[in-house]
C-alpha cells in the first residue's frame, strides 16, 4: 500500500515536472521569436514608406478602445493636427497593427480640400497589439504614434 | 453589386468642415481563412476607395485585408460649393460601386 502510494506520487510528480518543463520551453522559444518577427515586419513596412527618415512623435491622436472584446471589429478614429492649407497639409496617414499576420491596415491620402485630416474606420486585430499611425506631411516630415489595444477574441480567422 | 450608403449633410455654410460617413456591405474575405475541407478561401476585399467632390478627388484610401467586413469610413471635407459628393469603392476583381449625395452650400 505504502509502496503504491509512493509510486503514484512520484509518477505524478514526474509528469507535472515534464509538463511544466514543456510549457516553459514553449514560452521561451516561441513567444519572443514571434514578437520579434512582428516588430521587424512592422518596422520594415514603416521604413518602406519613410525611406529610412526619422519619425517625430506627436500631432497624431488615436481614439481606440483599451480593450477590444471582439477583434473582428475594432473601431478606430485618428486625426492629425494640421492647418490643411495648400502649403501645409497632411499628405497621408498609414495605419499598422503590429501583431497581425500582415501589419498593413490602411493608407489614407488627404488633400487640402479635406479641411481636416480625420478618419474613422473599423479594423481587424488577431491579438493584443500596438496600433501604429504614421503621418506624412506635405513638407516631407513624418510623425508616428502608437496605442496598445488589448484583444479578447482575435478576428483574423484561422 | 454591393449595397452602399453615403451620408452627407444636406446644407452647409461655405468654409464649414463637414463629416462624410460611408458604409458598404462587403465580406472583406482576408484570404487567410480556410473552409471545412482545409482549402484556403481566396482573398476578396475592397482595396481602394476614392471620394470626389464635384469631380475633383479629395480623398483616396488603400485598404488591406485587416479592414473589417462591411467597411465603415468617416472623413472630413471642406464645403466650398454646392454639388455632389461621390464615393467609389473598388473590389479586388475590379468591379466598382459608386454612391453619391448632394450638398447645398450657402
Amino acid at each position: 500500500m505504502k509502496a503504491r502510494d509512493h509510486d503514484g506520487l512520484s509518477r505524478r510528480g514526474f509528469l507535472a515536472a515534464a509538463g511544466g518543463g514543456a510549457v516553459l520551453a514553449a514560452t521561451i522559444t516561441i513567444v519572443p521569436l514571434d514578437a520579434n518577427a512582428d516588430v521587424a515586419s512592422t518596422k520594415k513596412a514603416v521604413a518602406a514608406i519613410t525611406g529610412g527618415k526619422e519619425t517625430k512623435s506627436g500631432r497624431i491622436k488615436i481614439k481606440a478602445p483599451q480593450i477590444a472584446e471582439n477583434g473582428r471589429v475594432v473601431p478606430l478614429t485618428m486625426s492629425v493636427e494640421s492647418p490643411m492649407t495648400d502649403s501645409d497639409y497632411v499628405k497621408s496617414l498609414h495605419v499598422f497593427v503590429q501583431n497581425n499576420p500582415n501589419p498593413d491596415v490602411a493608407s489614407f491620402h488627404f488633400t487640402p480640400d479635406c479641411g481636416a485630416a480625420h478618419v474613422s474606420f473599423r479594423c481587424r486585430m488577431g491579438q493584443t497589439s500596438p496600433v501604429i499611425a504614421l503621418a506624412e506631411m506635405s513638407d516631407g516630415t513624418f510623425y508616428q504614434t502608437d496605442v496598445n489595444v488589448k484583444v479578447t477574441i482575435g478576428g483574423c480567422g484561422g | 453589386m454591393a449595397k452602399a450608403r453615403l451620408k452627407v449633410p444636406k446644407k452647409a455654410k461655405k468654409g464649414d468642415i463637414i463629416t462624410v460617413k460611408s458604409l458598404i456591405s462587403h465580406p472583406m474575405e482576408t484570404g487567410q481563412r480556410k473552409d471545412k475541407k482545409g482549402n484556403k478561401i481566396p482573398r476578396k476585399i475592397i482595396n481602394n476607395v476614392v471620394c470626389n467632390y464635384n469631380g475633383k478627388k479629395v480623398l483616396e484610401s488603400n485598404w488591406a485585408p485587416a479592414i473589417s467586413a462591411n467597411p465603415y469610413l468617416a472623413f472630413n471635407l471642406r464645403a466650398s460649393e454646392s454639388g455632389t459628393v461621390e464615393v467609389i469603392w473598388t473590389d479586388d476583381d475590379g468591379s466598382k460601386t459608386t454612391q453619391s449625395a448632394k450638398i447645398t452650400v450657402s
